[in-house]
């Protein structure tokens, strides 16, 4: 019915629909979604090798893969979901899109690099692609030297190349995003009326440019290790392969920030609007963004307790691991405090925004137990370590992702998508992923190792159950992709602003014309005005 | 006629070319920290084992060719020099000037990747290379060997940065001799001028760390 008044519009996506018009695209807009494809390829890359190591857990002897196979596969799971779907996927995607739009401006401050920044990261990805059918790599996403650098016989180098190469995808998009918060911002936007969304991601872009070049030097350094034989990690030189533990730590535990900071964003942005209210303590919110950011790089020890690294720097390590929890916790209590007395409306977005203040919050107590010294010997290397990683990653950004991109659907396709089905996936991700990585905490306080292909029998029910459990979580992922694609054609025309939020990305029509705003905005308040009042044309769902 | 390049370089995004200028610069810094971050991690192991092995890093850096390192610390500093000359001619719009120091910069920067060659073949000459191929009679030989894979990996890398910085050059050479530049419109020369300068000060660190200090430990 509204479609024909919806299909003239000219708006980012129908201005031209030549293959050549995308490919050669510097619209912000149009990037985030050349990156929501391509991370999505990487993502069924994961999930596959993610549902046959599943499955191969099944029986305790292994069902599917022993030994090499089976090495093969959880560095495969690891090296796509970690570098080519989690670090990438919220900033990428949404970052792109929403950041010009939420600060008034026509654009990122860089496109052209921005476009570049996609075909970099194709680039690596497609060469990690190759290095794992022509045979794969064994070394897990760790790459720990010497391993790595010496010993494995499998396709290291051309992965290494792939994923240092993708390494400057994020360390542009990082500068991309530094440079257009502090110069593109529309008039009257200061500091202290930034959206949160946007808080998150200058969290997140010092993160990418700060560390990003670090664990590039040390992939770097086994790559040349491996080709030119130089041995800066290789003990018989004298060569000390700890070394390279902490560079790529002090990456990669930041690394985990650039994946939940982005989420902590948009849960910011769904819970304040789905209150209708202010978001609690505003300053306190965005602050804390910056904080973990920073204390986030001193905490990388913690991953090495038993590497043999000084006992000194553990009991550092220790205490400023247990300080990243209170920035943490000031998010998760602000979340809460917004949704108290405010007038709470359980769509879609929502119901993900309260499965990440859930899972969130199990993964960051359950962090706890491995940043204190003692219990962290017995845990290592256990399946409490893999469940506690997941429940940050998977149903901490992840879930994060999935709320942003069913809020920002109809601004991003002008399409809204079913409510009911969108609210049963919701549960069912969340139900699907407690039953499937619960009981690896369990597993893993009991003694079960990671990265093992086999496990003894008394484990097996536990290891059903997760399996199971995986299946549950698949079924929560297909089912939005078949009903986000069935939107797009037969969705209802969304209108500019369907939830009535605040924010200036919904001031633009649905989907946003090219150059995004025809005048630029000048901005009076903050980003979080709510009328403190139900959202008109919906039921009431229910008041906390 | 300046007024006309003006409209013409400003982008899209940006509403005027004060706010397209600083944002080019900001780029421009934070890129370099991204840098100094990459070759923190090199510097920081080298701090490491050098501590560790000072015998052998001694050792390794008495291999090393004094002359040629200080001719070639002398070489980078002229040519900062001359691109510092350059930024200054792009600002004044003189495009002459401009030409000659564009030019005169990449000469030095030729230059300094030249002795460096000498250097490397030096070095392969010697059997100093760390690898199967290295020969040392010593008995920190393998302390030697991890000097030299610091060596070849931080100036291999330093290296790698001036031959862009080179190309960047020559992409301003061309760009100035079509008069792309003018006293209202400068940004590419004096972002990359940022970057050469960069450049610069990774190798002067890199010449007393690998040449000097560890000489006399």
């Amino acid at each position: 019915m509204s479609t024909v008044a919806f299909e003239r519009k000219v708006n980012y996506l129908n201005v031209d629909h030549r293959v050549r018009s995308w490919l050669l695209t510097t619209d912000h807009k149009r990037i985030g979604i050349l990156y929501l494809l391509a991370i999505s390829v990487f993502f069924v890359v994961g999930a596959v090798s993610a549902a046959i190591i599943r499955l191969s857990l099944f029986t305790p002897e292994g069902a599917l893969l022993h030994g090499q196979a089976y090495n093969k596969m959880f560095s495969l799971h690891g090296i796509t979901m970690i570098f080519f779907f989690l670090i990438p996927s919220i900033p990428a995607v949404l970052g792109n899109f929403l950041l010009p739009l939420m600060i008034g401006a026509r654009d990122v401050a860089f496109p052209r690099l921005n476009l570049m920044s996609w075909y970099v990261f194709v680039l690596g990805g497609t060469f990690t692609l190759i290095a794992a059918t022509t045979g794969g790599v064994d070394t897990g996403w760790t790459f720990y030297a010497p391993y790595s650098s010496i010993y494995s016989n499998t396709n290291v180098t051309l992965t290494a190349v792939g994923v240092f190469i993708t390494g400057f995808s994020s360390i542009l998009t990082g500068l991309n995003f530094l440079v257009t918060i502090h110069k593109l911002r529309a008039p009257g936007l200061t500091w202290s009326r930034l959206p949160l969304f946007v808080w998150a991601h200058y969290a997140t872009s010092l993160i990418m440019i700060l560390g990003t070049p670090v664990v590039a030097m040390a992939i770097l350094l086994v790559g040349l290790e491996r080709v030119l034989h130089i041995g800066i990690f290789d003990p018989a030189l004298g060569g000390d392969p700890i070394l390279f533990q902490h560079l790529f730590w002090f990456y990669s535990h930041p690394a985990v920030y650039i994946m939940i900071l982005p989420s902590m964003g948009v849960v910011s942005e769904l819970i304040a609007c789905f209150s209708r209210k202010r978001i609690f303590g505003y300053e306190f919110v965005a602050a804390s963004s910056l904080a973990i950011a920073v204390i986030g790089f001193l905490v990388w020890g913690h991953h090495m307790f038993v590497s043999g690294q000084s006992v000194y720097a553990g009991l550092i390590f220790s205490l400023l691991s247990y300080l990243v929890a209170i920035p943490s916790a000031i998010k998760v209590f602000n979340w809460t405090a917004t949704m108290y007395r405010g007038s709470v409306a359980y769509h879609a977005p929502l119901l993900y925004a309260l499965g990440f203040i859930g899972l969130f919050t199990i993964g960051g107590l359950t962090g706890l137990f491995l940043a204190n010294l003692g219990t962290d010997v017995h845990l290592t290397d256990t399946y409490f370590v893999v469940a506690h990683f997941h429940y940050i990653m998977v149903g901490g950004a992840i879930t994060g992702f999935m709320g942003g991109l069913h809020f920002w659907w109809p601004k991003i396709t002008g399409r809204l998508y079913p409510e009911v089905w969108s609210r049963a996936a919701a549960l069912l991700l969340f139900v699907g992923f407690n039953l499937t990585f619960f009981p690896q905490f369990i597993l893993g306080y009991n003694g079960m190792l990671r990265r093992t292909y086999t496990y003894p029998p008394e484990f097996q029910v536990l290891n059903v159950m997760s399996t199971a459990g995986a299946s549950i979580l698949a079924a929560g992922y297909l089912i939005p992709v078949i009903y986000l694609l069935w939107s797009l054609r037969y969705g209802q025309a969304a209108g500019p602003n369907p939830w009535e939020a605040a924010g200036l990305e919904w001031t633009t029509p649905s989907p946003p014309p090219a150059s995004n705003f025809d005048k630029t905005p000048v901005v009076t308040h903050e980003a979080y005005a709510y009328e403190e009042a139900p959202l008109p044309g919906v039921p009431e769902v229910g008041r906390v | 006629m300046s007024e006309h390049q003006d409209t013409v370089a400003l982008q899209h995004q940006f509403d005027d070319a004060e706010q397209q200028f600083e944002a080019s610069a900001l780029g421009m810094w934070a890129f370099l920290i991204t840098e100094i971050m990459f070759f923190g991690g090199l510097f920081t192991l080298f701090l490491v084992y050098v501590s560790a092995y000072a015998q052998g890093f001694a050792e390794g850096s008495r291999h090393l060719d004094l002359t040629l390192g200080a001719v070639n610390t002398v070489v980078l500093i002229g040519s900062s020099l001359t691109m510092a000359m350059a930024v200054w001619s792009a600002q004044v719009g003189r495009r002459t000037p401009l030409l000659l120091f564009l030019a005169l910069t990449m000469l030095l920067g030729l230059a300094f990747l030249g002795i460096k060659v000498v250097e490397y073949t030096h070095k392969f000459d010697q059997h100093l290379v760390p690898g199967p191929g290295f020969r040392l009679e010593s008995p920190v030989a393998n302390h030697v060997q991890l000097f030299f894979s610091f060596y070849f990996a931080m100036t291999g890398m330093h290296a790698l940065h001036m031959v862009v910085g080179v190309g960047l050059l020559g992409v301003l050479l061309v760009q100035a001799w079509r008069g792309s530049y003018s006293a209202e419109y400068f940004n590419p020369v004096e972002i990359s001028g940022l970057y050469w300068h960069f450049v610069d000060i990774v190798w002067i660190f890199l010449f007393p760390l690998l040449y000097l200090v560890a000489r006399h430990t």
